[in-house]
């Protein structure tokens, strides 16, 4: 009884003992946590090889090239979209920061004569909207839904008044190199192509580690789950709330302002009107995965599988000349299975993700 | 004069008319808790039967079981004889069973009359009929003297009007046993004697009435007959109640003996131990007054008053959850800058709160994650990467130390016990560096087995010299555990007293807002009772 309950007054409690004890237990945990991550992971891999044997040209390394780039942009603002939803927010305002920072970046480029500076001038302006959603959100106490559907508005509305309401090309060549340089470049005897990995799909992947990283290893993104889990409890377990989210949406910003200048080097010039529906893209991609749309439950994993599984099928309906009306019903109805989905796995499990 | 309960006691009451509302070896048991064990008694019809006992006795989860929210998990009741269960409120409903909660059931955007016949609404082809259903409305306000106009918004009226409707719906309804959840416990003097006359002229009409209450005085005044549960079980029922006095009622109510789960552990109190915390001038949102106090390292400080008295946002003002006017705080001499909780847990001042559901758990999260949340900041390599191993050992490490019964580590925390849960959140502080322990009613929620092991984890804390604060409205709780007492009234603190000197009836005078009930012995038992189970809530 006499027990000292205080032991944590020593810096590094005790190896011995406790972490055999507690072993078997979180083997156990883990496991149950790789089973659930197979859940979507393993509805993709069905899927791909339901396309590969149906869908002629599905299974070429061509292919995969092309799918790749396509879901590169989604993506990478998948990655902070899900640091959103798991904190229980949400941000429509990537849709036009898209956009907008692409002309950002193409007329600082055309003014500046600098890559450098219109660049940082694109993910600048990213950060900044990032900043006034996170202030107008932790600090103002207000909806993030409206917040950033009033952002939204605004953006696109300086996108076209920044631009002019036309596309601005983009003078400096050497610009175009961020979205179309590919490394590996591999081409048969004949010099064609056979497979290429972009400058886009590098930054996506990274995207994916690094995001990935932070969520799950890290103090930062273990208290993104928590407050989405319990803001309240957050709190008061001293975690400072509002300096998380804020930093949050500044991160959004930053990378779909990253997104949005990648995509004006693809186009070499930045669009006004590019993007359409992106945020609904984004979001959905994260929900199919598993994130959970009222905070606490996400994995990077989650959304990987959700990016994909979307990219995959919009691809496959390309390679099937499926018509495009008919294709935005088919990813809504995926959706809407996929989060039917979520809730009957939800009533059932017990385990901790 | 004390009967045990049974349909015997119904029986031999001539001219009763039907056997009324019967109880029949009713069990509730949830994980980990036995809420109701083997309930028998008799509700007669025209008659009030008080339903008493403290909080946890199994009064609320007896009426869930009545109103078809819960399926007992043995036993049955019996309607005019025949027997019943109730798999939802719709069974209930048609039974002729009405249960009238202290959180009402109506809409408030909606009208009077929509309200009444709320799922019945007069209607022809799927149109209401507006002129039937105002007359229906006026014709059953009438039966209560209340001249409310039928199409006046709900959200309009006072509670005891409001309670008015609930019981004008429940009648429309057909029902003839009805159960009331401490009615009067927000209603004005004058309400309550409306409410007094209502329940008299539905006694006449022969419904029989369930009437839980913490107030002796309306106990003694209504009620023919009571029975009370302590810890899920049947203690006794007064058949009639005349000739028993409130002293036997209370003395069925408490039963045990204090000690027995409080365990009090004496510690020698040496008068130079310097203070873990003082707090000089506190004043912030809902505190009327400056508050000081301090508490010495080792000693348990209990923080007494009713709902409402402010003691629950003085913690979170020590705390640095509320944002404070003026005051400062001092650890180990020292003066603290705090501004957020962070700050109060960097100083070793840690506060777990009221409402564990709402402010203590982040219940999809894991035991593990919930254990290391704020402690977590602390073992991290290159300021950011949380070390896995510190993770486990920390969380097996507390799990074992604090008996925390779960299958594993990763177990989300929702599917914990009460008393589980609560401990988790002990162990979340115990992974830091703690001197000083707020801890917001500990117990509520919690069973008695459960409840004993936060006292002895509350002892521990102490006698490794951690000064620990212990909020409760729970009277017999903080004479059991606490060294000193200090209460709290509208915001202010109004004494401190010693473990010697406090008596129940003492803290009472100071924590009700009007010590002038108090006066006679036998009032202040009531009033002591009361208080004590009825500020709980």
């Amino acid at each position: 009884m006499s027990e000292d309950i205080l032991t944590t007054n020593r810096p590094e409690p005790p190896a011995a003992g406790a972490s055999s004890s507690a072993a078997p237990p979180w083997i156990r945990g883990q496991l149950g946590n790789w089973l659930e991550q197979a859940g979507m992971l393993a509805i993709l891999a069905i899927l791909v090889i339901v396309c590969s044997v149906t869908v002629n040209d599905f299974f070429t390394l061509r292919n995969l090239d092309s799918l790749l780039l396509a879901v590169s942009t989604v993506g990478m603002i998948s990655c902070t979209m899900l640091f959103c939803l798991a904190s229980g927010n949400f941000d429509l305002s990537v849709g036009t920061i898209v956009p907008c920072a692409g002309v950002v970046a193409a007329l600082m480029i055309n003014k500046s004569d600098s890559i450098l500076i219109g660049i940082l001038a694109g993910l600048g302006f990213g950060a900044l909207v990032g900043l006034v959603n996170g202030i107008v959100v932790a600090k103002c106490k207000i909806n993030a839904l409206i917040t950033t559907l009033a952002t939204y508005q605004i953006v696109k509305g300086l996108a076209f008044i920044f631009s002019g309401g036309k596309s601005v090309g983009i003078t400096r060549q050497a610009f175009f190199s961020l979205g179309n340089a590919a490394w590996p470049v591999v081409r048969d005897v004949h010099h064609r192509l056979i497979f290429q990995l972009t400058t886009p799909v590098w930054i996506c992947m990274g995207c994916f580690l690094f995001f990935g990283f932070l969520l799950q290893r890290t103090t930062f993104g273990r208290n993104t789950l928590a407050i989405g889990g319990n803001e309240e409890a957050a709190r008061l377990a001293g975690i400072n709330v509002a300096r998380i989210k804020i930093l949050i949406f500044v991160m959004q910003g930053i990378v779909a302002a990253m997104a949005g200048v990648v995509l004006a080097s693809r186009m070499t010039s930045g669009q006004p009107k590019s993007s359409d529906g992106l945020e609904l893209q984004v979001i959905s991609a994260c929900v199919l995965g598993g994130v959970s749309l009222t905070g606490g439950i996400g994995r990077m994993s989650f959304v990987i599988a959700g990016v994909f599984i979307m990219g995959v099928v919009q691809n496959a309906m390309n390679l099937k000349n499926v018509d495009p009306f008919y294709q935005y019903v088919v990813s809504g109805t995926i959706l809407l299975l996929a989060v039917l989905f979520d809730r009957v796995k939800q009533t059932r499990t017990g385990a901790a993700i | 004069m004390t009967a045990q309960a049974g349909s015997a006691s119904a029986l031999d009451r001539p001219g009763a008319g039907g056997a009324g509302l019967e109880f029949c070896a009713m069990t509730k048991t949830y994980p980990g808790v036995r809420a109701l064990q083997d309930v028998s008694f008799t509700v007669r019809p025209g008659s009030v039967h008080a339903l008493l006992g403290e909080n946890g006795a199994g009064k609320s989860t007896l009426l869930k079981t009545l109103s078809g929210a819960h399926l007992p998990t043995g036993g049955h009741l019996r309607i005019d004889g025949r027997e019943a269960l109730f798999h939802n409120t719709a069974d209930a409903i048609a039974a002729g069973v009405a249960v009238i909660y202290q959180e009402l059931h109506l809409v408030p955007q909606l009208s009077v009359a929509e309200n009444l016949f709320l799922g019945h609404l007069p209607a022809r082809g799927g149109i209401v009929d507006r002129r039937t259903l105002r007359e229906n409305t006026i014709q059953q306000l009438r039966r209560f003297g209340e001249d409310i106009g039928p199409g006046t918004l709900v959200a309009r009226l006072s509670i005891g009007q409001r309670q008015m409707i609930e019981i004008a719906k429940a009648l429309s309804r057909g029902a003839r046993m009805i159960a009331f959840d401490e009615p009067t416990s927000s209603l004005s003097a004058r309400e309550i004697e409306k409410m007094f006359k209502v329940i008299d002229q539905l006694k006449r009409q022969n419904c029989a009435i369930l009437y839980v209450t913490h107030r002796m005085e309306e106990v003694f005044r209504i009620c023919d007959a009571g029975t009370v549960l302590r810890d899920g079980r049947h203690v006794v029922t007064w058949d009639p109640m005349r000739g028993v006095s409130q002293h036997e009622v209370v003395k069925a109510m408490v039963g045990r003996e204090l000690k027995d789960i409080y365990n009090y552990r004496p510690r020698a109190q040496r008068s130079i131990v310097p203070p873990a915390i003082e707090v000089k001038n506190l004043l912030g949102p809902g505190i009327s007054a400056p508050v000081s106090f301090s508490v010495r390292q080792g000693e348990i400080l209990g923080l007494f008053g009713l709902v409402g008295a402010g003691r629950s946002e003085l913690m979170k003002l020590v705390f640095g959850a509320e944002r404070r006017v003026q005051g400062s705080i001092l650890v180990d001499g020292r003066e603290l800058r705090i501004d957020r909780p962070a700050d109060a847990i960097r100083a070793g001042i840690v506060l777990c709160p009221e409402d564990r559901k709402k402010e203590g758990i982040v219940p999809i999260r894991s035991i593990m994650e919930n254990i290391n949340l704020s402690a977590r900041r602390n073992h991290v390599a290159m300021g950011l990467v949380v070390r896995n191993r510190w993770e486990r050992e920390n969380a097996s490490q507390k799990v074992k130390q604090l008996g925390i019964k779960t299958p594993g580590l990763m177990q989300l925390i929702r599917n914990l016990s009460g008393g589980n849960q609560q401990k988790v959140i002990l162990a979340r502080w115990l992974s830091e560096q703690v001197k000083v322990i707020l801890l917001d009613e500990p117990t509520r929620g919690i069973d008695v087995g459960a409840k004993s092991e936060i006292y002895s984890i509350i002892y521990r804390l102490a006698e490794q010299g951690v000064g620990v604060v212990v909020v409760s409205s729970d009277l017999p709780e903080v004479l059991g555990v606490a060294d000193r007492i200090m209460v709290m009234r509208k915001g202010q603190v109004v004494a401190a007293l010693d473990r010697a000197a406090a008596t129940p009836e003492k803290m009472l005078a100071l924590a009700l807002p009007m010590s002038s009930e108090t006066t006679s012995g036998d009032v202040a038992g009531a009033d002591n009772n009361r208080a004590a189970t009825a500020a709980g809530r």
